[in-house]
């Protein structure tokens, strides 16, 4: 069937945000879908409220509104560009969303618009869960006995009737938003209450608890004729119970014979034919382990974080196929990307193993249970390849980045044998750390399955590591070539087996030359040889042929990626990893990309000349470098993890392109970094560094209090805390040392003011600054959880020229060659150097796109020899653009049970979004409802203040007051505010009587929570109970007066309706 | 023990040994199939060649013993990058090591099967030899090598004797020329009768025998060499009784017919490959098993008609025969392993076999 010729305008909606359970892998989808339109002729429209994402960049789509996804926005976007089509399946659970509301609210019949890709028909069949289980039904598809409830009485009834343990899952909801396992009646209502709170249509599911069978998902594909086909099946290691974004999960599956792989995927092609699916599906199973039985759990209509993974897992593309599909074109009339002989109506066929792992938050909410469970907590994830399943769990391990590189890495040889069986009850992310040390000691395959219920083929293969770690120990310095074989087979890292053996890393790489043992590239090709491929995307091994050519006739460059999304540390650099390759091909280099984060754009296998799909570690580079000897690397895009690799790569002979190593480090190094700053006369607030508690609290002594304590080398202010007494240093430092360190503490006095950010580029001679941001918190938040400002909009004239010129002074004094970020406090008329970084930043995509200015192209162009000049630019601060923009940083506490809520100087948010508007009070509005703030609802909010923001608080809860607010505080505060003349009701402390101040949050009356939290160790209990049970219950909580004060601003302008802007034409 | 895997173009490969220790010279194919090794193993048209798999991990859920589509293990010889040291499945019965040693089927590990894969893809199938001994000079071993040829395999592979799956529904009588169980099975289960004929059975035989329909299996080899069985099968096309035909059957009956069939390079083995259907567009993805195809140009036109079609390279995937109750598939709508998504076809037989 050809392309349907009706179809001209296509208005694709974005995810928004990133948020736990919505990551990067719709920006993926999203940006495959628009060139894939494109490709077609497609005028595209693209809407979303995310402005670091690449699909909102005016090369991807024609026309690009980075606006709140609100239906009244959507509404008003159809009417002002006319598009005759909506794409809503790429957006994922907010997009489909959004789609079903206007549908429901006929916005898409009154404009003659219609849905491609999906019906509302098929979102409902597979959304609402009444209709699914009636659709699965029909068709003969069991699910788990479940009833879905509108109450929490009914529930409680249900539960009992189909038995406990039952698990609920409350409809609409992201990445299972408020649902969970609950094994009694009180359990079940706590999780009831929240559940029906956070649906969208107030619906719980309570369903069997499956948990403990096997989790089986298969990505299926059809198209308008009704042609099926599956892409991909996949096995969760982590038994049905812990949320498939939380699992380790392996492709194809395992230990599923041919009868169970093709009864699941017969019912899989069966259930997408039944719901009419055109494009790309998921459906979830549970499999029973001793039988056939099997249930479906879940299907979404739509591509989604497991899609991408199989995309990335099998090279099929399945965004782009959905596209085409969309469009009209059927499966046989696709063209494999691939081979580009064979056409996209097959089933990929692996000729190697896929593990993915979770990327999880903990390092960044230390109070957080690490429980896992059907609510999804990771942030990101990481995928790797090897054609064994130990390799890659190896490698997998290696590229989470969080201080762990193999099963040794988590030491539980302290726990007595029982201790040790009672941790393996224990659902949480180190699991297969304690399920290695359980093997250690001996204990059973069927042992740890009957407690873990993971299958023993996967505790097998664990085994498998564990005796070579064994073996290596035991080998100790009398390693044979053979063991070493065998150890690079399984992946073993060189720095392991040194740790291992006693043998230097070193003399451990001459043994593995000498021989011969060495990593290999095999190419994903989606048919496991059959057909001969054209696409260059890699994966190692070791023992075989390499396939990899690293002869070209252009200069490479060797862009290392950012690794797996977590806090700190988002899809932002991959925006700029992207980019920057981009811009290295204009320049005619071959470009070569390492990654390893199967959401991001940068691992579609046609963003660089070669992908390869490898750990991000010096020993995973370099196997690389061997191959490709680039001309240069460039390792300023790719944050914190690509900047790490810098003096590795140094020491592999590749050159650094851009800033030299040097600099870098002395950026990044305290002693050095000072004498740069007093050689050019920039002032910074005072600070030392130290190594231990006891210096740490004479440096505080002769700073004076409050200081800043924070590791050095550390993202997103990971570990950072405002001390106000020693006693806070003892615990900070406590924590710092908690994680793998082997840099020093830095203190640093802490000065109140106003903070300023910068990105700028420098040729050597000239800089270039696309404008000044400014932040709405004021300095001890960190500044990715701080609204952020453009223009700035409080700075003196004479600020702006101290701020330039510091800039200017820096970079060149660093020798900068391509991108700087500095962090500046003004107060007053002092301007302060807070924070250096000589790479990409957080805040690059969206000063980008607001200013117009492609930073990263010219910051890339720059690298490669270009001056700012050269390029037409003029050097200096540029002209401001005619718009405000705001970005508004977003959060995820719902999701992660136990995390402080309060900001600080550690980072927090997940992801962000932009208000952009003439006038600041417009881009406010826009940016507050881009992060579903969405008030007033009820009109009521509870205001708890500590005692020095009193005053400022004044004024502000006035302006709420005056918006029809009424306000509850505790004594001291409504207290306080009376005598400054505002009433408002006093609420009983917590452990007071009933009803106190958490009845009234439970209430469920409550739209917001302005808690201002002491600083350190003076900050109260009461306080994070409160904001985890406000966050818990869907309560917006704000913990800075900055954010109030802009919160009501935003409110009592708010706009009736609003001018969207065309990014495209900035 | 070491193992070697010496290719006709003088490429060895060296590994492990499993199963048989007997030296064994065979065709070397690929199946890319993910699941269904066992099936792959008693899949009789692998009877005269070695396969690959191209999954490197086989065995994980051990051997099933109900999932074997026949009695035995027909490969000669079995190549794999790694076996399972456990297996774990609700339904294995034996591990995957100890099944190829009690089949005497000699195999070898831990070799880069994508290598030997892409060697087969750029060159074409070709012998090769599975050995424990580490030869020096290859001269003499090669020649031998290059002199093998896959022949005599059908009446190898057939059943010995007639037998018959009890059913209350159509009388179908199944020619063996090398059948997958799944055959019969799906016939079975769709309430037919089944007679199962040994492959050399007269024509005459079988029409007596009045059958409702009848149906020619899947089997191993050239199927050009089958010269007499092929002098039946025209015997049961003249006759009136609805046939269905399935690999090695639709290119017997495509032989019968004046048709010309010819070897693939490297063949159609696996669980992923789309075949469309002329009549409807629609595509369906299926199992395939097979080395040899049938020259659509050598057909009569007036005799049969293209009726599938492989998407990837354009062979023939199945005929209808002109005026007559016949149609036949290249592929395997009994799965089996792969793709169960032609099944639907059984029943088109037992409607054709109703009159409808």
């Amino acid at each position: 069937m050809p392309k349907n010729p009706d179809i001209k305008k296509v208005l694709v909606i974005g995810s928004g945000p990133i948020v736990i359970g919505q990551a990067a892998e719709f920006d993926y989808a999203g940006t495959q879908a628009c060139r894939s339109l494109k490709e077609e002729g497609i005028e595209v429209v693209l809407l979303n409220s995310n402005p670091a994402t690449i699909m909102t960049d005016k090369d991807i789509a024609d026309r690009v509104y980075i606006e709140p996804l609100t239906t009244e926005v959507v509404e008003q976007l159809i009417i002002k560009e006319k598009p005759d089509s909506v794409l809503p399946t790429l957006g994922g659970q907010a997009g489909l969303n959004l789609a079903m509301e206007l549908e429901e609210a006929g916005v898409l019949a009154k404009n003659n618009v219609r849905l491609i890709g999906t019906t509302a028909l098929t979102i409902k069949k597979a959304e609402d869960r009444e209709m699914f289980k009636e659709t699965m039904e029909k068709i003969g598809e069991p699910v788990a006995p479940s009833e879905i409830v509108e109450d929490v009485k009914t529930g409680l009834a249900v539960a009992e009737r189909i038995g406990y343990p039952v698990v609920l899952r409350p409809a609409y909801t992201l990445g299972g938003s408020g649902g969970g396992i609950a094994e009694n009646a009180e359990q079940c209502a706590e999780i009831l209450e929240n559940g029906l709170r956070l649906s969208r249509v107030g619906q719980v599911l309570v369903e069997r608890c499956i948990a403990g069978w096997k989790e089986i998902e298969y990505e299926v594909m059809r198209d308008g004729a009704g042609n099926v086909i599956t892409v991909c099946n996949m096995e969760n290691i982590d038994p049905v119970g812990v949320h498939t974004g939380d699992s380790i999960v392996v492709a194809p599956s395992q230990t599923l014979g041919d009868k169970e792989y093709q009864m699941l995927r017969t019912s899989a092609l069966k259930i997408i034919t039944e719901l009419g699916i055109t494009g790309g599906c998921n459906v979830q199973y549970a499999l029973h382990p001793e039988s056939f039985e099997y249930c479906v759990i879940e299907v979404n209509p739509r591509v989604s974080r497991s899609s991408a993974l199989a995309s990335k897992a099998t090279g099929y593309p399945i965004a782009k196929v959905a596209a085409k599909i969309a469009l009209g074109y059927t499966l046989d009339e696709i063209k494999n990307a691939v081979t580009k002989k064979t056409y996209a109506s097959f089933e990929p066929m692996l000729d190697y193993v896929v593990v993915k792992m979770p990327r999880l938050p903990f390092d960044k909410f230390i109070s957080a249970s690490h429980r896992l469970g059907t609510q999804m907590k990771a942030t990101g994830e990481v995928m790797s390849i090897c054609t064994n399943f130990e390799g890659a769990v190896m490698k997998a391990i290696r590229s989470l980045e969080q201080h762990v590189d193999c099963l040794l890495s988590y030491d539980y040889s302290g726990l007595t044998d029982s201790q040790l069986m009672e941790k393996l009850k224990d659902v949480d992310d180190r699991r297969i750390w304690v399920i290695a040390e359980a093997l250690r000691r001996g204990i059973s395959y069927e042992a740890i399955h009957d407690i873990t219920k993971i299958d023993i083929w996967f505790i097998d293969k664990l085994m498998i590591l564990v005796e070579m770690e064994k073996a290596l120990k035991e080998a100790g310095r009398g390693l044979t070539p053979e063991l070493l074989k065998e150890a690079k087979r399984i992946e073993f890292p060189d720095n392991v087996i040194s740790r291992l053996t006693g043998i230097s890393q070193e003399e451990i790489k001459g043994m593995r030359h000498e021989n011969g043992i060495i990593a290999a590239y095999k190419m994903v090709d989606t048919c496991a040889a059959e057909f001969a491929a054209e696409t260059p995307y890699y994966y190692s091994c070791f023992g075989s042929e390499n396939e990899a050519d690293g002869t070209s006739d252009r200069k490479k460059v060797l862009v290392l990626g950012s690794g797996p999304i977590r806090i700190g540390q988002g899809i932002e650099f991959d925006f700029c990893s992207v980019h920057s390759t981009w811009a290295f091909e204009k320049e005619g280099y071959e470009t070569i990309i390492i990654n390893n984060n199967p959401e991001t754009v940068s691992t579609d296998f046609d963003i660089a000349d070669k992908l390869y799909f490898e750990p991000l570690t010096p020993e995973d580079v370099e196997s690389i470098v061997d191959i490709e000897k680039p001309d240069g690397a460039v390792v300023q895009f790719g944050g914190q993890t690509a900047i790490k690799l810098t003096e590795a790569l140094m020491k592999m002979g590749v050159p650094i392109l851009g800033t030299a190593a040097e600099d870098v480090d002395a950026a990044e190094d305290r002693e050095l970094f000072d004498e740069i700053l007093e050689k050019c006369g920039i002032p910074r607030p005072k600070g030392r560094t130290v190594f231990t508690a006891e210096e740490a609290k004479q440096a505080a002594a002769e700073l004076g209090y409050p200081v800043l304590v924070r590791p050095s080398y550390v993202l997103g202010g990971q570990g950072m805390q405002i001390a106000i007494s020693d006693e806070d240093i003892d615990e900070f430092i406590g924590i710092i040392n908690q994680i793998a360190q082997e840099h020093p503490i830095l203190v640093d006095k802490y000065i109140m003011g106003k903070e300023i950010e910068v990105d700028a580029i420098c040729d050597g001679t000239d800089i270039l600054i696309p404008g000044i941001m400014e932040h709405i918190e004021r300095t001890g938040i960190h500044s990715g959880d701080s609204i952020s400002v453009y223009p700035a909009q409080s700075l003196t004239e004479s600020n702006k020229k101290t701020i330039v010129e510091y800039t200017k002074l820096l970079a060149q004094a660093l020798h900068v060659k391509g991108m700087i970020n500095i962090q500046f406090i003004v107060d007053g008329e002092s301007v302060y150097i807070i924070e250096v970084n000589p790479r990409s930043s957080r805040t690059v995509p969206y000063i980008s796109k607001v200013t117009g200015i492609p930073i990263v192209p010219l910051a890339t162009q720059i690298i490669c020899g270009h001056t700012i000049r050269e390029l037409g630019y003029t050097p200096g601060l540029q002209k401001e653009a005619d718009y405000f923009a705001i970005k508004m940083p977003v959060f995820s506490f719902e999701k992660i049970r136990g995390a402080d809520v309060s900001l600080g100087p550690e980072m927090k948010s997940t992801g962000e979004c932009l208000g952009i508007a003439k006038t600041f009070n417009e881009a406010l509005y826009k940016a507050f409802q881009g992060a579903g703030i969405k008030l007033p609802k009820y009109k009521n909010m509870i205001i708890t203040v500590r005692d020095s923001d009193k005053e400022e608080m004044v004024e502000i809860a006035s302006r709420f007051r005056a918006l029809g607010y009424r306000i509850f505080c505790t004594n001291g505060t409504a207290r306080y505010f009376y005598e400054h003349g505002l009433v408002t009701i006093p609420v009983r402390k917590i452990e007071q009587e009933s009803p106190n101040i958490l009845d009234l949050i439970l209430g469920h009356e409550i739209d917001l929570v302005i808690d201002i939290p002491a600083q350190g160790a003076e900050r109260s209990h009461d306080g994070f109970i409160i904001r985890r049970n406000a966050v818990e219950t869907g309560v917006t909580v704000l913990t800075a007066v900055d954010t109030a004060r802009a919160l009501v601003t935003s409110m009592e302008n708010r706009a009736k309706e609003l001018t969207l802007i065309d990014i495209a034409t900035i | 023990m070491k193992a070697f895997l010496i290719l006709e173009d003088g490429t060895v490969f060296e590994g492990v040994s499993i199963g048989s220790k007997r030296e064994i010279i065979s065709e070397i194919v690929f199946n890319t199939s993910m699941t269904g090794y066992l099936e792959v193993l008693t899949d009789p048209s692998y009877a005269g060649q070695a396969v690959v798999m191209t999954y490197p991990l086989i065995g994980n859920y051990g051997i099933c013993l109900e999932d074997m589509e026949s009695k035995q293990a027909w490969p000669d010889g079995y190549i794999v990058r790694e076996l399972s040291r456990i297996p774990s499945n609700f339904r294995s019965g034996d591990t995957i090591q100890h099944f190829l040693e009690q089949q005497d089927i000699p195999g070898i590990s831990g070799i880069d099967t994508r290598a030997l894969t892409k060697i087969l893809r750029e060159k074409g199938t070709m012998n090769g030899m599975i050995t424990t001994v580490e030869y020096g000079d290859l001269t003499d071993v090669l020649k031998r090598i290059r002199e093998y040829s896959v022949t005599g395999v059908v009446l190898k592979t057939t059943t010995k004797e007639p037998y018959v799956l009890p059913g209350e529904g159509k009388k179908v009588a199944l020619l063996d020329y090398g059948a997958k169980r799944n055959i019969a099975r799906s016939l079975n289960e769709r309430g037919c009768q089944v007679t199962v004929y040994p492959a050399d059975t007269p024509a005459e035989t079988v029409l007596a025998s009045k059958p409702d329909g009848i149906m020619l299996s899947n089997g191993p080899g050239d199927p050009a060499e089958n010269v007499e069985i092929i002098r039946e099968v025209k015997k049961l096309y003249d006759s009136e009784v609805p046939i269905f035909a399935i690999c090695l059957g639709h290119q017997l009956m495509a032989l019968a017919t004046g048709g010309k069939t010819y070897k693939l390079k490297y063949g159609h083995r696996g669980g992923n490959h789309p075949v469309k259907d002329l009549e409807t567009g629609r595509v369906y993805i299926s199992s395939q098993n097979h080395g040899y195809a049938v020259d659509m140009d050598s057909l009569d036109p007036k005799v049969a008609v293209e009726a599938f079609v492989n998407v990837n390279d354009g062979t023939n995937e199945g005929l209808k025969y002109v005026g007559k109750n016949i149609f036949t598939v290249q592929y395997h709508p009994e799965a089996c392993p792969g793709p169960q998504d032609s099944g639907y076809l059984f029943d088109r037989f037992i409607r054709m076999m109703e009159g409808k």
